[in-house]
């Protein structure tokens, strides 16, 4: 199948698309870029950051042109640093983020930042505040800064958030920040999506942290309290520091640290522990395991995406009729379920 | 799908009155779209690169500060400068209808003042947007 000479390979798509790995089947037609997709991906190329802008809306509204583009820069992507900032509401994530930003400018890196906030389940807008603590950073043409909204999404992130992420790698910025959303116990999507996750608590977030033990707390590789200038920072970071040894022994130990983000200190210790972490996981082979687990869990979630997509396709029509019968009480969620889903299998074969 | 509608609204000048910006995001929210919000203090340099890189089809811009003769066309010519001068450029504050009249023939959109409703600046938003994707898609 993987012919370049086949007649019904249009040369274009081949072209288009990476050169070197030739994965296309002739099934995939669909996937080639456009002219202007070409002409946009040629601009961005150059270094344009209107081209990169849109590039990210193409694939932040999915379907088969971001397809295109993620594949067109797939080879692009060379393992960049990648590092989750998370914690509840209103600890100082953006501030924090902001902080790291202007340490690793001030080392000449150019940065990309991706920051969640939630869309309103009822209007499906969202509000996007994280630039207001980022402000003195958006006139810094080494700095990329892309809000996103979960549109629906439940993990702490957007669906697409990662491939926003790559995006910002292939355009050149050589270390990744992704702030999530204000999250408490079952929002662990950055886990799978950064190398890195630093879990942002303030000296207030009692509450909060006793909601994370079960959670946020367990894929925690740094553990910072913000705004440490106020009363309860020491408290806090003993009820942290008691909650880690309660890990079993061996591995990394997540360090506690203390920052006034807003003033800077302690963010450089930040970043350092950060930096300590990388090369924990580069030593350990724990970054290839995070990598590899990230790979499957992207194939997993678009293989989700699709196949939901398309049991929705074919099923649409019975649905009503199974819901009807579970509302009066003739059959059960279960059994509806299995009938849709062996229905579903049998149109496929 | 049809693709939201992303609006930046940011507040330009010194002084700190956001409240007017807040409501309107608000509003912009509540009517389905993806509102990035900036805050105050922002120089027209700042407005425009975040416009950019969000890739937003509009910039709403409050100017209370009496500054919006030097701010919108400033605003106008700092998107341009970055290949984005199709992106609609609106927004409000206690400006004259002769300075309206001004800035509207240098390009910038609708101007609302301060009896405006929330509703007409969502209509004009979504009008607008849609009139401007509908040319670019016939180019």
């Amino acid at each position: 199948m993987n012919d370049d000479n086949d007649p019904a390979w249009p040369v274009e798509l081949i072209n288009l698309n990476c050169p070197n790995c030739r994965c296309l089947t002739s099934g995939e037609r669909e996937i080639g870029l456009d002219t202007a997709l070409d002409t946009l991906l040629g601009t961005f190329l150059s270094g344009d950051r209107r081209a990169a802008a849109r590039l990210i809306s193409v694939v932040e509204n999915g379907g088969p042109r971001a397809e295109a583009v993620l594949h067109a820069l797939y080879p692009r992507l060379g393992g960049a640093p990648r590092v989750g900032v998370t914690g509840p509401p209103g600890v100082g994530k953006s501030t924090l983020v902001d902080a790291l930003v202007r340490h690793h400018r001030g080392q000449g890196r150019r940065v990309g930042v991706v920051a969640v906030d939630p869309t309103s389940p009822f209007t499906g807008g969202a509000v996007l505040g994280d630039r207001v603590r980022m402000s003195d950073l958006a006139t810094d043409l080494g700095v990329f800064i892309r809000s996103m909204a979960t549109r629906g999404s439940l993990g702490g992130l957007a669906r697409t958030t990662k491939e926003v992420v790559d995006v910002l790698e292939a355009f050149g910025q050589e270390i990744l920040l992704i702030e999530t959303v204000g999250v408490g116990q079952t929002e662990m999507d950055i886990a799978s999506a950064a190398d890195t996750v630093v879990v942002v608590v303030s000296p207030e977030s009692g509450d909060a942290i006793q909601a994370m033990k079960a959670g946020l707390m367990e894929v925690a590789d740094l553990l910072v309290v913000n705004k440490a200038d106020r009363p309860g920072t020491s408290q806090m970071v003993r009820a942290l520091e008691a909650d880690l040894a309660m890990r079993p022994a061996g591995g990394w130990r997540p360090p506690v640290l203390v920052t006034v983000a807003s003033r800077g200190e302690g963010t450089d210790e930040v970043a350092a522990a950060v930096g300590r972490h990388r090369e924990h996981l580069s030593a350990s082979g724990a970054l290839g395991e995070r990598r590899h687990a990230r790979a499957r869990a992207e194939i997993v979630a678009i293989l989700r995406d699709r196949l939901w997509q398309r049991v929705h396709e074919r099923l649409a029509d019975r649905l009503p009729d199974w819901v009807a019968r579970v509302e009066a009480g003739h059959a059960t969620p279960y059994t509806a379920a299995r009938a849709l889903l062996a229905a579903f299998l049998e149109d496929e074969a | 799908m049809e693709r939201g509608i992303r609006v930046l609204v940011a507040k330009a000048g010194l002084d700190g009155h956001d409240r007017g910006a807040k409501v309107v995001a608000r509003a912009l929210r509540d009517a389905g779209m993806e509102v990035i919000y900036t805050g105050v203090r922002q120089t027209p340099e700042m407005i425009a690169e975040a416009a950019v890189q969000e890739d937003v089809d509009a910039v709403g811009l409050s100017v209370l500060s009496g500054a919006h003769m030097h701010v919108f066309p400033e605003v106008l010519r700092q998107l341009t400068a970055r290949g984005g001068g199709d992106i609609l450029l609106t927004g409000g504050g206690t400006i004259g209808d002769e300075d309206m009249a001004e800035l509207q023939a240098l390009g910038v959109g609708r101007l609302f003042g301060p009896g405006a409703s929330t509703r007409e600046i969502v209509d004009y938003i979504r009008a607008e947007t849609a009139r401007r994707r509908a040319q670019s898609e016939t180019r």
